[in-house]
């Protein structure tokens, strides 16, 4: 069965209902419980778990450290491009946003991989909008090329391709893809995503099932929180990961919780997420899922990021750039979402050792394919 | 106490260390020191190797203290051997924990791409010590293939669930002639001690160690439970009865 099947099988409305009508007791037979289902999931989301946070977050606490240990692994991202053909109405890089447009070079991907690799990155995750003419799997290729003698672990972040291209950039070097959903309510997908190939929900959310099928070593997902209620997305995500998980055996999946930022030209959704809520949400899944990792960006604050490495997380970014040529070719170009923490990398693996965690820079080797 | 020999080495302590998962690498190196073990497994994946200054290394490079490299990352035969020729040059031993787990879930070791790789590496001239399930016919297969040693699990690996495989370590142990190490799941030094009074002639433990709350503590307490368990195997335990012996014999009419 495919992930559309079951998708199509469930509704929104009445999943929706079905979280904020679980009560005290649901929770506290999903803290008790020994394998969490999805249903426990929807009572540690529910707002009747707003109660129990603190245990929730010991539990998840515990749990991490006993499948992750007291580590941290760091990333970078690099954004190679803002070219899009997309309208997302909450995006930077939107289509009919009128900045100035640009793709690395080869040279200019040498020149900031040169920049990166003085912060001490081993781990590194690139980044495009979506301009298929010009960013395209052999633009993806050649710049890999490049980068793979400079990393240990190369991640992408760039649109949704087909099985034959993956298999390509597995070959390549490509550990991980990282793809979001944005939103699983297909109505509100579409007035998010009126224009481009993004447009197509389907295709975006059959993603998944195509980087499994080529074989890719790691899948991101996640939701951009913002866009609609928060915890019936993050059911519908749930839902995901345990299709893939139980579908891609072979295959390592992690979670990011990108939280709308404000950027140039557009407009915020309201929909948003409180930090407790998000607490909440990560520790959920921590309890619902042992062995997935959890990424905490750049997007969130200095005082959020310094009390999270405790309650789930397993990887963090630090000091991005979101605007190609952040680095060192063009510091002052226009950025897809505007960053919350700016510290160093340096700072952010002190803040990990005074945590008493090891920051991991290194933990993947070339030499596994 | 007897010595431990493994491919002819000789090893005064029967407890061996992961490296993962430690706060720092400072404290990964206080519990390591605390231990007494003279063999130590660190993934390959975690260090270096185009650098002279891996932390990791650094913190390790004592006199008593050997290197087994892992494979861990490896899904298969191909990549496990391919990864253990890079660390066998890099880290100039020949000693290799070999490691394949596909699923990432539970990190359950794939017994047929063990199989197949240990017996290349063996052909390769590598020292294997592979980790694999509580699978007794399996260690057999490993043993007619060359394998230094056999490391059966005693519980999925990271769980701290003790001994789970207990019926079939006995057999694995009863059956072996190559050292039998008893890898994953010990959670307590009385699991450690458990593995040891059943005739394991070593433990390797991670987790327990590194998330306890006193690492370096908590490696004396495994240090001391191995020498334990162990002294009481040699000391040759008195087997457990149901019953206690009848102080007034039945047949002695017999006589």
């Amino acid at each position: 069965m495919s992930f559309k099947e079951i998708y199509d099988s469930q509704n929104w409305e009445e999943a929706k209902a079905t979280i904020y009508n679980k009560t005290s007791l649901d929770v506290e037979k999903a803290l008790s419980a020994k394998r969490r289902t999805l249903e426990d999931f929807k009572a540690l989301i529910s707002p009747a778990a707003a109660p129990y946070l603190e245990q929730m977050a010991q539990l998840s606490h515990q749990l991490t450290q006993k499948r992750f240990g007291k580590t941290i692994q760091l990333f970078v991202p690099m954004y190679l491009s803002n070219e899009c053909n997309n309208i997302c109405t909450y995006c930077g890089f939107s289509f009919d946003n009128k900045i100035k447009r640009k793709t690395l070079s080869a040279d200019e991907i040498l020149r900031e991989i040169t920049e990166i690799k003085k912060s001490g990155f081993n781990h590194i995750l690139l980044v495009t909008g979506e301009a298929n003419h010009t960013v395209h799997v052999d633009y993806f290729k050649k710049a890999i090329e490049i980068i793979k003698p400079h990393f240990a672990n190369i991640s992408i972040e760039v649109q949704p391709l087909d099985q034959n291209e993956y298999e390509e950039l597995q070959q390549s070097g490509v550990y991980a893809v990282l793809v979001y959903q944005e939103t699983y309510h297909q109505d509100k997908y579409k007035e998010y995503h009126p224009k481009g190939k993004k447009s197509n929900f389907y295709y975006r959310m059959e993603t998944p099932e195509r980087i499994g099928n080529a074989g890719i070593h790691k899948i991101g997902l996640g939701v951009l929180l913002g866009l609609e209620d928060w915890r019936t997305d993050s059911f519908f995500c749930a839902l995901h990961l345990d299709y893939l998980q139980k579908t891609y055996w072979q295959t390592k999946y992690s979670l990011s919780f990108p939280r709308i930022r404000p950027a140039e030209g557009i407009v915020v959704p309201e929909k948003t997420i409180t930090d407790k809520e998000l607490v909440q949400l990560i520790c959920a899944y921590r309890l619902f899922n042992e062995d997935v990792e959890i990424s905490v960006s750049t997007r969130e604050s200095e005082i959020f990021r310094n009390n999270i490495i405790k309650l789930g997380v397993t990887s963090m970014s630090a000091e991005s750039k979101t605007n190609p040529g952040g680095y060192s070719v063009e510091p002052e170009s226009l950025e897809q979402f505007e960053i919350s923490d700016e510290r160093s990398a340096k700072q952010i693996a002190t803040l990990i050792s005074d945590n008493n965690y090891e920051p991991v820079w290194k933990d993947w080797d070339k030499s596994f394919q | 106490m007897d010595k431990l020999i493994i491919a002819n080495k000789e090893f005064q302590s029967r407890l061996f260390l992961g490296t993962g998962k430690f706060g720092s690498t400072k404290l990964m190196e206080e519990a390591v020191l605390a231990s007494d073990s003279e063999l130590v497994t660190v993934a390959l994946k975690r260090i270096d190797l185009e650098t002279d200054t891996d932390t990791l290394l650094s913190h390790l490079n004592h006199s008593h203290i050997n290197l087994l490299p892992n494979t861990s990352g490896a899904r298969n035969a191909k990549e496990a051997v391919f990864a253990a020729q890079l660390s066998r040059e890099a880290l100039e031993t020949n000693w290799l924990k070999l490691e394949i787990h596909p699923d990432p879930k539970y990190l359950m070791p794939d017994p047929i791409e063990t199989l197949k790789a240990t017996e290349e590496l063996v052909k390769l001239g590598f020292i294997v010590l592979p980790y694999i399930h509580a699978d007794p016919v399996l260690c057999k297969r490993l043993e007619e293939v060359g394998t230094a040693a056999v490391m059966p699990l005693g519980s999925p690996i990271g769980t701290n669930k003790g001994l789970r495989t207990i019926d079939f370590l006995e057999i694995i142990i009863e059956q072996s002639k190559v050292p039998v190490i008893v890898d994953a799941g010990i959670g307590a030094p009385s699991d450690a001690a458990k593995a040891m009074e059943l005739g394991a002639d070593a433990v390797l433990v991670n987790t327990a160690i590194a998330v306890a709350g006193n690492p370096a503590e908590m490696a004396k307490a495994f240090k001391i439970a191995v020498k334990a368990g162990r002294m009481g195997y040699e000391a040759k335990l008195g087997g457990i009865k149901n019953n206690a012996s009848a102080s007034s014999p039945l047949i002695s009419f017999l006589d």
